[in-house]
């Protein structure tokens, strides 16, 4: 159990999938303009995390990985190379689904979130937490956590993205650097607090 | 033939310089901040990514009359994952080193900007061969940023250039230290920063894209 506080903890603060490792820059700086957005947004790519992450563990131990398909007569057959296009296939689907059955049973859900699921398929960061479970040979209920604090550490970044674009609305930027060059500025200075985490050891 | 000749060029350059996805349409900075602190890295994901944007670009373009429009993109992104997924083998055989250096983010050109989304703004509209051209302009516009961030990187960072010392070591006695900060996340954020600061700033380009 404490494993997998710290591997959680880990995931949101010290490996933190946005300003540590660069996976789904684009919709930050697409969406980080308004607070409640970008909350929702958090929302959805913490739920699809959540649920992609394990999904794709199934399939990749049971399937894709060497010596996986054993059971079937095919002990030394190895389709990890196929993983890509497994799991954008399975996020994609699961987008879908999930994007489905919000409709029918939450249209208040699905009018905050709704907008924002098709984007989320193409987001980086669900593919590479997906590629970062195979990578690190995660278990299942470790595949769970990291997919849940991984979208939790995007979804604070991105809060506090918008909540700091918010305020230098009222800045005065040179020129040139309106926009994007102050925003990557901006996330420089917050990958540097969160640089502050790696100091701890757990 | 001239003036097709000449239009290939104007497609090729205008992906380079006057509509650089990276510094314009902000697409793909996911890796380019990630494989940046070595200048080979970023070469050879330059390399990777502008011939899967050409190739992606020149088969969507091809097949645009025959994929029905509701389901292209999983069309798109299935042909985008064959060809990563090559690329990615082809790596692991001749670049196993290089490879596990770019761990993730070979696999990652699936769902980077560029890809997606010139198969959708050019590709889907435009002849095949156009396409190829405006896909090798994109990847290319897209390494030469890579590779100006990786080189500032690398030299702020480490002193050196391509994996060789450049810094004297005189320099270094007279009480210069690396930046270690280049080499860590923030370097990158700020490089980028500054980078799209320095290219607004330069005259002759007014306008500062379509971004605000």
């Amino acid at each position: 159990m404490g494993d997998l506080l710290i591997l959680f903890i880990n995931s949101v603060f010290i490996g933190n999938i946005l300003l540590a490792y660069f996976l789904g820059m684009c919709s930050f700086i697409a969406v980080s303009k308004n607070v409640e957005i970008a909350t929702g947004l958090g929302f959805a790519v913490i739920f699809v995390l959540t649920v992609t992450s394990p999904v794709n563990w199934i399939i990749y131990h049971g399937l894709l990985a060497p010596g996986a398909l054993a059971w079937a007569g095919f002990p030394d057959l190895d389709l990890s190379f196929l993983k890509f296009i497994t799991f954008i296939a399975v996020i994609a689907a699961i987008v879908q689904a999930v994007e489905m059955v919000i409709d029918k049973y939450s249209p208040l859900l699905y009018a905050t979130l709704g907008v924002f699921l098709p984007l989320i398929a193409v987001n980086c960061a669900i593919l590479g937490t997906s590629l970062f479970m195979v990578e690190r040979h995660y278990t299942f209920i470790e595949s769970i956590v990291f997919g849940a604090g991984s979208g939790t550490g995007w979804m604070l970044a991105i809060v506090s993205m918008a909540a700091i674009r918010k305020k230098t609305r009222y800045a005065d930027v040179p020129k040139g650097l309106e926009g994007f060059g102050i925003t990557m500025i901006i996330a420089g200075l917050m990958a540097m607090t969160f640089m502050m985490f790696s100091g701890i050891t757990l | 033939m001239s003036e097709e000749k000449t239009n290939y060029r104007e497609i090729v350059t205008r992906g380079i310089w006057k509509e650089n996805p990276v510094a314009y349409q902000v697409l793909g900075i996911c890796s380019a901040l990630a494989v940046t602190v070595k200048m080979s890295t970023s070469i050879v994901m330059g390399i990777a990514l502008t011939t899967v944007t050409a190739f992606s670009s020149l088969i969507i373009s091809s097949l645009r009359k025959k994929i029905p429009s509701n389901i292209r993109i999983i069309v798109e992104l299935a042909i985008i994952s064959s060809l990563v997924i090559i690329t990615d083998q082809i790596l692991k055989a001749f670049f196993y080193d290089i490879s596990k250096q770019l761990s993730i983010f070979v696999g990652l050109i699936i769902t980077n900007c560029i890809v997606l989304g010139r198969a959708e703004a050019f590709a889907l509209a435009n002849k095949p061969l156009a396409s190829f051209f405006d896909g090798i302009g994109n990847g290319l516009g897209y390494s030469l940023v890579l590779v100006t961030v990786a080189f500032l990187r690398e030299l702020l960072g480490s002193g050196k250039f391509l994996g060789f010392n450049i810094i004297p070591q005189f320099i270094f006695d007279a009480g210069y230290q690396n930046m270690g900060l280049m080499v860590l996340a923030p370097g990158a954020f700020f490089i980028i920063g500054l980078l799209v600061w320095l290219k607004n700033s330069l005259p002759g380009i007014s306008k500062p894209g379509t971004y605000k």
